[in-house]
């Protein structure tokens, strides 16, 4: 089979690379759809004081919960209706997302950078400091993520800036690994051992050598961290533990409703949806990245 | 002697997004009980297709079709998975290229041993053990009974091939189908494998198709041999035939590249043969080698047909080559041939 | 064996050691611990005087020492709020969390793991993309609001389901339905993805050659092979899953040591919350020892030699 396919190819005077590679970009309908979802997003929370019908925290006593545009009750005025304190949850909803992307963004880059240094160090160096980095990264697996971070967040307080440090600091496992594992197999890569050879300084080829080959691995984990992180962000501000009110994180709004479950379960299906829908986006461009970029599709 | 497989007109297909490829093309063959077939071809000649097509096991997206494909008198084409599954391992068995992976990591060799058995005939634990270890030592393992508590990864590649045979053997199949089986192995292994399989072969008066690259393999153990180029079969017929009056220039090139001890002079250039195989994808007109051969003219791109040569085997060329006589190495093949 | 083992005993004991610390010193970065106990009206002397009779005053590698000398026969001190015994609240609410976290991880793979041979023996089929669909919904659903949802419709729309409460085995089956779906995704596509690297191995081929039927060829020889780093992954989602019952076990009133945590945490109440995250820590380590001696005893590459 894999004979055959050989002799196949010799006579293949096809497209180039880099027109290879878009038209399995424009082909992945996952990688599409998040990334069109995901950018979407980027632009609303972008230009949340523009498309925002109301200021997410003007406070309306005489008109809270009211339902959504589709309910009976509803207004166009608050299309997605209000909340307990008769904020309008559109408003909230689109200043929200910038608090997600921040968070997320933010934290992946921190545990991004934290990571990929051990990762590339231990894969790169190997021995002790290869000892030294797994050993951490078991330290900090086996450190459960959310208690920490509840009383990390407990003890400094709950603002945009601790949340985003906390997560930082937390999520960088899962890029020490990989990046271990990328460079350890690039390391005994037959350029590698030539520029060695060569004389290049090791920080030549850590940088011009191997941090090339491992960047479609960590842009793949950037985008499964940021959703991680995300979803941590909200889970804390839920157990009210994360950003304080009155900031309108999806997380808290979810939190918030959860008072009116019984009667406005709108309250919380609004951000839930949004939530899961941001994340989805994020997974589905890893995922179709991932699978754009796999070295067994890249012929 | 009667026929135990006769194939005609065997096609495998895959159907690929640039359009099918026909990977083996309408091919004939037979093999009797107690006879050595030698399958031989470059990589992607559809060889090793040829093997898994008999034995109903092409991976799914493959198609297979034939007028005939008749075993022992049971019509494979016809035969339902359940009956394909109880011949498979009890009456045909197959040795693979790879023994460093074609045993299960999980299991002891005692455990794969007597898997065949267990699954085809009413024995019990105790007697396939018997057979097995009993197997184990025909084909020349030491310590049978201790290496049947073993596992793969503890023994070489050359022990495990020899296990891959036992395990062909469990049942006493009546054709074995072995694919490439030293390919993988060092040079002195292979020599001793290949000659365990034909000791073994005669002595169970089993039929085989063994399927190589290797004409030196071919000298030593076929009886027919048949050559496979680009899914096509361009020539077969006994060893001696082919070898002494190759027809087809492909087979001519082929014989060209062994190097004969003795007669072959150090840093004398061997013969090869130039050019690629052309893609399977699609028709093909006309002879599938004239690209690569240095005596095509028009007739070779309209259809060529079977025809029988002096000495009475099947080729498929327009031309009429007498006898190889540039070809000095026939003579020690046949020397070779002679004494294996 | 006896190498690997003692090993990996050594490095999980290294890492009991590490995590003790930093659970120890995180609290400690929260300001003055007397303050807190004393309370807000008390003077300066009061504080002191709370200082000295918690030992506040000494210096911290003593107070670590005896905090770890402590733990180690399971005396994690006096609860700040309850005035209890740390160990006695935990036990109490540790059998709570044990069992959500069985039911989970039991759910996840008897899903996942049927659901990823299913999709890798028909990749592309109908089967393979509800499994897939089922793995991206489950990995970017956050597991509160899932909860809510489950809240909504099987509590208050249908009424089959308590919403809250660990009375009987009903408060049991969405709290194990959510922390379950959240390990699953990660279970269900190692399961296809091994069984899809395996069933194209020489040895499948092998098997069939024997003559094997497709169930024997899927389950004593495929997924004998492609459920070795499933177990690994199981283990570690265990670990994860207790961690993260905190956030389950808050939602539906699960009174057991996640929730015990989360509110402790809101009461500041340290021993409390520094003996959880010790324990949560042990389970993780504890866990993935385990899967490694599993592992190694179902992988006989590792058995032997």
């Amino acid at each position: 089979m894999t004979n055959t396919t050989e002799t196949m190819n010799n006579d293949v005077t096809g497209p180039t690379p880099g027109q290879i590679l878009w038209s399995k970009i424009l082909g992945h309908r996952g990688l599409m759809f998040g990334s069109i979802v995901l950018l979407i997003i980027i632009v609303m929370a972008i230009f949340a004081p523009l498309l925002s019908p109301h200021d997410p925290y003007h406070q309306d006593l005489m008109a809270r919960i009211i339902p959504p545009v589709w309910d009976a009750r509803g207004s166009w005025d608050h299309i997605l209706g209000t909340d307990h304190l008769g904020r309008d949850y559109l408003s909230r909803l689109l200043y929200g997302a910038r608090i997600s992307l921040a968070i997320g963004g933010v934290a992946a880059i921190i545990s991004g950078v934290i990571g990929t240094c051990m990762g590339v160090a231990a894969g790169y160096f190997g021995g002790r400091v290869d000892n030294c980095v797994t050993f951490l990264i078991n330290v900090r697996l086996a450190m459960p993520v959310v208690l920490v971070a509840l009383a990390v967040v407990a003890v400094f307080g709950g603002s945009l800036q601790v949340v985003i440090i906390v997560l930082g600091l937390l999520l960088w496992d899962r890029f020490a690994v990989v990046m271990r594992s990328a460079t350890l197999q690039l390391r005994s890569m037959e350029y590698v051992t030539a520029a060695k050879a060569i004389g290049c300084s090791t920080k030549r080829i850590i940088f011009s050598e191997i941090m090339p080959n491992i960047a479609n691995n960590l842009i793949v984990i950037v985008t499964l961290e940021m959703a991680h992180a995300i979803l941590l962000e909200a889970a804390l501000s839920f157990l009210g533990l994360g950003v304080q009110p009155p900031t309108p994180s999806w997380g808290l709004m979810v939190s918030e409703g959860k008072q009116m479950l019984l009667f406005e379960p709108w309250m919380i299906s609004i951000p839930g949806v949004a939530l899961f829908i941001l994340v989805l986006a994020i997974n589905l461009l890893g995922d179709g990245l991932r699978d754009v970029s796999a070295p067994e599709n890249r012929n | 002697m009667e026929n135990i497989l006769s194939v005609r007109g065997l096609k495998v297909d895959i159907p690929l997004a640039a359009g099918t490829l026909h990977a083996v093309r309408g091919i004939d063959f037979e093999v009797r009980r107690g006879e050595t077939l030698c399958v031989v071809g470059e990589s992607g000649s559809g060889k090793s297709l040829t093997s898994l097509a008999i034995m109903g096991l092409l991976p799914k997206q493959a198609q297979r079709s034939a007028d005939r494909l008749d075993f022992a008198g049971v019509d494979l084409q016809h035969a339902s998975n359940r009956d394909m599954r109880k011949l498979r391992g009890d009456r045909i068995s197959m040795i693979f290229q790879e023994p460093m992976t074609s045993l299960n990591p999980a299991y002891t060799i005692g455990d794969q041993l007597t898997e065949a058995l267990l699954l085809h005939r009413k024995v019990g634990k105790a007697a396939a053990r018997n057979r097995a270890i009993e197997l184990l030592e025909k084909v020349g393992i030491t310590a049978a009974a201790s290496r049947m508590k073993q596992y793969p990864h503890q023994l070489s590649g050359g022990l495990r091939q020899r296990v891959m045979i036992a395990m062909a053997l469990m049942c006493e199949p009546d054709l074995i189908i072995a694919d490439e089986p030293t390919t993988a192995l060092d040079v002195t292994i292979q020599a001793q494998i290949l000659r365990l399989l034909k000791d073994l072969q005669r002595e169970l008066n089993m039929a085989m198709i063994l399927i190589t690259h290797d004409l030196g393999v071919v000298a030593r153990v076929a009886d027919k041999v048949a050559i496979m180029y680009a899914g096509e079969m361009v020539e077969a017929g006994t060893v001696n035939e082919v070898f002494t009056e190759p027809r087809h220039p492909y087979t001519r090139g082929l014989l060209r590249c062994i190097p004969v001890p003795g007669r072959t002079k150090a840093g004398e250039h061997l013969g090869s043969i130039p050019g690629i195989v052309p893609s399977l994808i699609g028709n093909m007109p006309g002879c599938a080698f004239r690209s690569r051969c240095d005596e095509a003219i028009p007739a070779c791109a309209a259809d060529i047909p079977k025809r029988l040569s002096s000495s009475g085997h099947l080729y498929r060329c327009v031309h009429d080559y007498g006898p190889l006589s540039s070809l000095s190495s026939s003579s020690g093949l046949q020397a070779k041939s002679g004494e294996a | 064996m006896l190498v690997y083992t003692l090993k990996r005993l050594g490095l999980a004991l290294l890492v009991t050691l590490a995590v003790s610390m930093l659970s120890f010193a995180l609290l400690y970065l929260s300001g003055d611990p007397a303050a807190a106990i004393a309370g807000e009206t008390a003077s300066a002397s009061d504080i002191e005087a709370v200082r000295h009779y918690y030992g506040f005053d000494r210096p911290w590698v003593v107070q670590y020492g005896e905090w770890m000398f402590n733990a180690i026969r399971g005396d994690f001190g006096e609860s700040y709020y309850f005035k209890l015994p740390v160990s006695q609240l935990v036990s109490e609410r540790l059998s709570v969390t044990m069992i959500l976290g069985v039911c989970g991880i039991s759910f996840a793979l008897l899903t996942a793991v049927p659901l990823g041979v299913a999709a890798a023996v028909r990749p592309n089929s109908f089967i393979d993309r509800i499994a897939l669909f089922i793995s991206v919904m489950g990995q970017a659903m956050p597991s509160f609001w899932f909860g809510l949802v489950l809240i909504v419709i099987f509590s208050i729309k249908f009424r089959i389901l308590p919403p809250s409460g660990s009375d009987g085995w009903q408060n049991f089956v969405m709290p194990t339905v959510v922390l379950g779906y959240y390990a699953m995704p990660a279970i269900m596509r190692l399961t296809r993805a091994g069984m899809l690297d395996v069933l194209g191995a020489d040895y499948v081929r092998t098997a069939r050659a024997k003559g094997a039927g497709e169930f024997r060829v899927m389950f004593k020889h495929a997924l004998r092979n492609a459920i070795i780093p499933v177990v690994s992954l199981a283990a570690v989602q265990m670990g994860f899953m207790l961690g993260g019952s905190i956030v389950v076990e808050s939602i539906f009133a699960l009174h057991g040591a996640g929730y015990l945590a989360w509110e402790s945490i809101g009461r500041n109440d340290l021993p409390t919350v520094q003996a959880l995250i010790l324990i949560f820590s042990l389970f993780y380590i504890v866990f993935t020892f385990l899967s490694d001696l599993l592992n190694a005893w179902l992988d006989p590459r590792m058995r032997v030699g």
